[in-house]
């Protein structure tokens, strides 16, 4: 059960991982595109992040309750 | 479940898995003694566990440990549930070393730091405790700061400097570029509040991250503060929304009354869901780097194997400090970044309550 829990932590990392990965990716882009903009994108940015985040920490929280 | 006590399950949790496979490896050691294999045993068993010291230091306490045997001794407020009365100490009268008491004290014991009744009576601890010393320290830090930055201003003929200089780009960037940008035209009246918020959790971040006396404390790394604010937040948002954000929830418009069905209970499920994940994310992040933090440096004693090997003190302290620099720095990032995005997040969602919606076709 232990075992089961951290791979679900490791999971939910994985995601959370690949999430926020597109995010500053596509971000990088658009600040490379339009320079101008880096302010907004950068704020938006950050708000898209930590609401991945928000759902990885979620699962991260339920599999230490599992536990 | 009690959020309020939510890191000690959690420790406890940690702590009764620990115990289990430490009965677990005593019997393993016992066979492997039977078969005349000593030197193994005695190697293992002082091999050093990094767990309950780093749970140790995340967690809240009863007393305020500074260096080796000196602690600050706090003051103790236990209701006893089961006798309905109050029970009034300093935590210095158990004298505790590292946590453990020594004494015990009318019927109470500390243990683990934490005071517990020794007959099993169920208590509520109202103490001032070791988090609760932090919060007060942050909110004092914090009311000095705002009232001497607010003098300055008498006389504003001259060029800000010093304190001021830092703080007044800061109100400017709460009060414009989160209030003002995402909440809309009536904006000013939770400039307060967010302001409050912000600094508030930046200061109780900062803290956290001094590793001696004042600071230390994992204020902000608890759930029982987390969940106030992020109660004060849901309360701002939802007592001030616009009569078109509980249209939206309770009947959205242009939506076929049996999908309502299926929608309004999600809506109202949401109403909750956004102050959970603003407790749990402030939360989990600062407990995480706190973890980190601790764990890279429980590195310099899992080498060392516990401070008898000098060669493995010494190759754990040459890993373990350009890494501690990296993190620490990272979580100084950290600690703007979760105050920032939690200001942000709340105004976001003042923002979408106030909107206010004219037409629909």
């Amino acid at each position: 059960m232990t075992g089961l829990a951290a791979l679900g932590c490791g999971l939910a990392a994985l995601g959370a991982g690949i999430g926020i990965g597109n995010i500053g990716g596509k971000a990088m882009e658009g600040i490379a595109r339009q320079p101008e903009a880096s302010g907004e994108i950068r704020g938006a940015m950050i708000i898209v992040a930590a609401l991945v985040e928000g759902a990885a920490l979620i699962a991260i929280i339920v599999s230490f309750l599992c536990k | 479940m009690n959020f309020k006590h939510f890191i000690s399950i959690l420790t406890l949790l940690v702590s009764l898995s620990i115990n289990a496979t430490e009965n677990h490896t005593d019997t393993m050691h016992a066979a492997t003694a039977a078969n005349n294999q000593e030197s193994e045993h005695t190697d293992e068993n002082k091999a050093f566990d990094p767990v309950p010291t780093i749970m140790h230091h995340v967690q809240d306490a009863n007393e305020f440990h500074i260096l080796g045997a000196i602690s600050m001794p706090l003051p103790v407020i236990i209701y006893n549930k089961t006798k309905g009365s109050f029970f009034t100490t300093m935590s210095s009268a158990f004298h505790p070393h590292h946590g453990e008491g020594h004494l015990e004290v009318e019927g109470y014991k500390m243990e683990h730091a934490r005071i517990h009744s020794i007959n099993g009576d169920e208590i509520i601890d109202f103490s001032i405790t070791k988090n609760v010393f932090g919060m007060l320290l942050g909110m004092i830090i914090v009311f000095i700061i705002m009232f001497v930055i607010k003098g300055k201003y008498n006389t504003i003929d001259k060029a800000p400097k010093g304190m001021q200089g830092v703080i007044e780009p800061l109100i400017q960037f709460v009060a414009h570029d989160i209030a003002r940008d995402n909440i809309g035209k009536n904006y000013f009246k939770f400039v307060p509040f967010l302001m409050s918020v912000f600094f508030f959790i930046l200061i109780n971040n900062l803290l956290g991250l001094l590793p001696f006396f004042p600071g230390g404390a994992n204020v902000t790394g608890n759930t029982g503060f987390t969940l106030v604010l992020a109660l004060c937040s849901f309360i701002m948002i939802n007592i001030f929304a616009k009569k078109d954000y509980w249209g939206h929830i309770f009947n959205m418009p242009g939506v076929p009354k049996a999908v309502l069905i299926l929608l309004t209970p999600l809506e109202i499920v949401g109403l909750f869901i956004k102050p959970v994940a603003l407790m749990l994310r402030l939360f989990g992040n600062i407990l995480g780097g706190h973890i980190t933090i601790l764990s890279i440096a429980s590195l310099v004693f899992i080498l060392g194997s516990a401070g008898k090997s000098l060669g493995g003190s010494l190759a754990g302290g040459v890993i373990a400090i350009p890494l501690l620099i990296f993190v620490n720095a990272m979580e100084l990032f950290v600690a703007f970044l979760q105050a920032y995005v939690f200001t942000l997040l709340t105004s976001i969602f003042i923002g979408i309550a106030q909107e206010e919606h004219h037409a629909h076709h």
